[in-house]
């Protein structure tokens, strides 16, 4: 049994869609508290990655434990399958996700997005999920929204709602899929505010993002990622500031030239 | 008062007669019509097969033969059925099809059809990221449906089951061809007897326009429901 | 599974229904729904194309007269739009004496007056709905090349409209076929109305009304599989390359 303090350890990803392999083996092991980034060019298998970490897509091989307990799969016709749908479902409530396009439900008001998985999955009495929900909305900046529709909000609006609703889970790991990659430019700022104070909480993240910046100054990990390998790994100040590999250079050099 | 020389009572017995047909025949063609959507969204073969050739069989043949057909054929099938069994076992079973009952599945079973086409093109246009959003905060498939799936659904597939419904109301008319007494019914009786044909014939008519624009104003009322947070959207 | 194949056997050579003599029925009866559906098509096609523009045109009490003409015979069973033609030319007194009376009597005429009035309410919606939905741009570019309204609905409006209605008009072709089905109630022998006879007479409703089911299925999917053709060829226009 794989040791139970450490929120997420996968290990051996592998991953094709039809012909194409897009994950090669692909391992990651997140402690208490880390913040790790994944980095890479488009196609670099890092988005996939993050999604076979709670199963949005599925691996074709390879572990995934969490807090030391393995998801266990079985062989279908379809390719591997989650064996238990309710393990499935519980671990997912423990590693929540912040996507690109933000996927708030849009029949519901903010606040019942909030509220909306913490009452009917892990069945939080409603008064105190709305209680709880309110506070993190506030902390997102965002109390006076939320009885606004989605499409009633601004892009930068919707992905720090997106992460109250990710928060209120009260997840182990969070799990960011380039939820800045959509946004306007000036809207950046505020979610990656948002980020940082979550970093500096102690929070367990792993980021899928392009910030550069965020890369260095937030994470405690750099992992680069090319054609579905790990090609680097390590502290930012080594991986970002002093890259071994060529490839790692020229994908960090200014571009625009 | 307009004299309807006796036929009055009839004609509103007949008015209230398609109401029921409609709302009963709209309950069994919406609950078939998402089973067959998901059958057809459904990866498995077996699933997909049935629900493709129900709705190509209802789609390529007229209501009125299909009426005909389930009506007078399946009466015939089941006595066969019964006179085997009486045959073989000897109970004598009699079951005689309630022409309200064969209506209401007929009309069910054909708009079943139409429905399960507007539901599919609603499922599919569903934006996946919200349901993925549901997968990964570990919904269960049935909670996921209720919450999630069902209602961004129904924003698409409300135009296309309003102008369904229209379309079944007009429908319910050909009930009064299997011997049923709706409102169509009883005025061609009254107009064969008195030769009045506008005297019976138009006030039938401004009954269906009638609820044709009670309709109306319902459907605004569901697409505000189910518009909730999509008005600025688009 | 002897004894069912046994207890079928009379059935399926009880060929009593698929005779020479029915089967010349049958064919009767497809040529007068053929017939029925084409003449309330091609007439109800002529009258729409006046009557859309006129739904979309300036004059208040036209665009309303036409929107109160497709509003009441869409909004109502064509059922009832039959009864009132067959019924309604035949009760009005004096007529049965009236040298017009050999046409009436004919259901053919009040149920073709009928059915081409539906029709036309339909397909008149449906190619208004096409000129609503016509690009703006290319409108004011034919008025920006200072062509008049006639000549930007000859050129411009019509041929492009009329080519996007094509496939709700194709929804509308197989929707007539299957209306016309009731046509049988006021006593035509069109399709149904051939198997509701052999029915009644052999009292054998499956093969009388899965015959022409089939029948009806065959018409419906040549009718789609034109349409299909025509708008490939009519629309290649607007498909991506």
């Amino acid at each position: 049994m794989a040791d139970a303090s450490i929120p997420l350890i996968v290990s051996d990803i592998h991953k094709r869609f039809g012909n194409n392999e897009v994950l090669k083996g692909i391992s990651l092991e997140a402690r208490k508290g880390d913040v790790i980034t994944l980095i890479g060019a488009s196609g670099s298998g890092k988005s996939t990655f993050l999604r076979c970490m709670n199963l949005l897509e599925r691996p074709d091989s390879g572990d995934i434990l969490v807090h030391g307990e393995p998801i266990s799969f079985r062989r279908t016709r379809h390719g591997r399958e989650p064996a238990d749908r309710g393990q499935l479902q519980r671990i997912r409530t423990r590693l929540s996700m912040v996507f690109q396009s933000f996927n708030l439900w849009a029949h519901m008001t903010l606040i019942a997005n909030v509220i909306e998985a913490p009452v009917h999955v892990r069945g939080v009495p409603k008064a105190r999920a709305m209680e709880q929900g309110m506070a993190l909305l506030e902390r997102v900046g965002l109390a006076d929204r939320a009885h606004y529709y989605p499409a009633q909000l601004s892009g930068g609006q919707q992905q720090r709602g997106a992460i109250a609703r990710a928060l209120a889970m009260e997840p182990e790991v969070m799990l960011f899929d380039e939820p800045t990659s959509a946004l306007d430019p000036e809207l950046v700022g505020d979610v990656l505010k948002v980020m940082r104070e979550l970093a500096d909480e102690g929070r367990t993240m792993i980021v899928v993002t392009h910030e550069m910046d965020f890369a260095r100054d937030v994470s405690n990990q750099v992992v680069y990622l090319h054609q579905g390998m790990v090609e680097e790994q390590g502290h930012p100040s080594e991986v970002l500031d002093n890259p071994s590999s060529s490839r790692l250079r020229q994908f960090l050099a200014p571009r625009g030239r | 008062m307009i004299d309807f020389q006796g036929y009055g009572p009839r004609l509103l017995e007949g008015a209230l007669l398609t109401l029921e047909l409609a709302v009963l025949s709209l309950l069994v063609a919406v609950v078939l019509g998402l089973l067959t959507a998901s059958a057809r969204l459904s990866r498995l073969a077996v699933l997909r097969l049935p629900a493709i050739i129900y709705t190509v069989i209802i789609r390529g043949v007229p209501d009125l033969v299909l009426m005909l057909l389930l009506f007078y054929g399946a009466q015939i099938g089941i006595n066969q059925l019964t006179d085997m069994i009486y045959d073989r076992w000897g109970w004598d079973i009699f079951i005689n099809i309630d022409p309200f009952v064969a209506g209401v599945i007929t009309i069910g079973l054909i708009f079943g059809a139409y429905m399960a086409e507007t539901f599919r093109g609603a499922f599919l246009a569903v934006d996946q990221g919200q349901i993925e959003a549901a997968e990964s905060f570990g919904m269960s498939p049935w909670l996921l449906f209720r919450h999630i799936r069902f209602p961004l659904m129904m924003r698409h597939a409300l135009p296309g089951l309003g102008n369904n419904w229209m379309v079944l109301l007009k429908t319910t008319a050909l009930v009064s061809i299997i011997g049923l007494s709706d409102m169509v019914r009883v005025a061609a009786e009254a107009t064969r007897a008195t030769h009045q044909t506008f005297l019976f014939m138009i006030p039938v008519a401004l009954g269906y326009l009638a609820i044709t624009s009670l309709s109306e104003i319902g459907m605004q009322w569901l697409k505000k429901r189910y518009n909730a947070g999509f008005e600025e959207a688009s | 599974m002897q004894e069912l194949l046994q207890s079928l056997a009379p059935w399926l050579s009880d060929n009593a229904i698929f005779t020479p003599a029915t089967l010349a029925q049958y064919w009767g009866g497809f040529v007068n729904t053929v017939q029925l559906v084409f003449i309330s098509l091609i007439i109800g096609l002529f009258l729409a194309v006046p009557l859309a523009i006129g739904r979309a045109s300036p004059i208040w009490i036209l665009r309303k007269s036409i929107w109160l003409y497709t509003w009441i015979f869409r909004g109502t069973p064509l059922l009832i739009q039959l009864y009132i033609a067959y019924y309604g030319l035949a009760f009005i007194p004096g007529v049965q004496d009236s040298p017009i009376w050999p046409l009436i009597k004919d259901p053919l005429y009040p149920a073709l007056l009928a059915f081409l009035l539906n029709t036309a309410a339909y397909t008149t919606e449906i190619f208004y709905g096409a000129i609503k939905a016509m690009p703006r741009g290319e409108l004011e570019a034919a008025r920006a090349y200072g062509m008049s309204p006639m000549l930007a609905y000859r050129r411009i409006i019509l041929p492009s409209a009329l080519r996007r209605a094509l496939p709700a008009y194709g929804n509308e072709v197989i929707f007539m076929l299957h209306a016309s089905a009731i046509a049988s109630v006021v006593t035509i022998a069109d399709l149904t109305g051939v198997a509701y006879n052999i029915y009644s007479r052999y009292y054998a409703p499956f093969s009388a009304f899965i015959f022409v089911a089939l029948c009806y299925m065959v018409l419906s999917f040549s009718i789609q599989g034109i349409f299909r053709l025509l708008e490939k060829r009519m629309l290649a226009h607007l498909q991506p390359r």
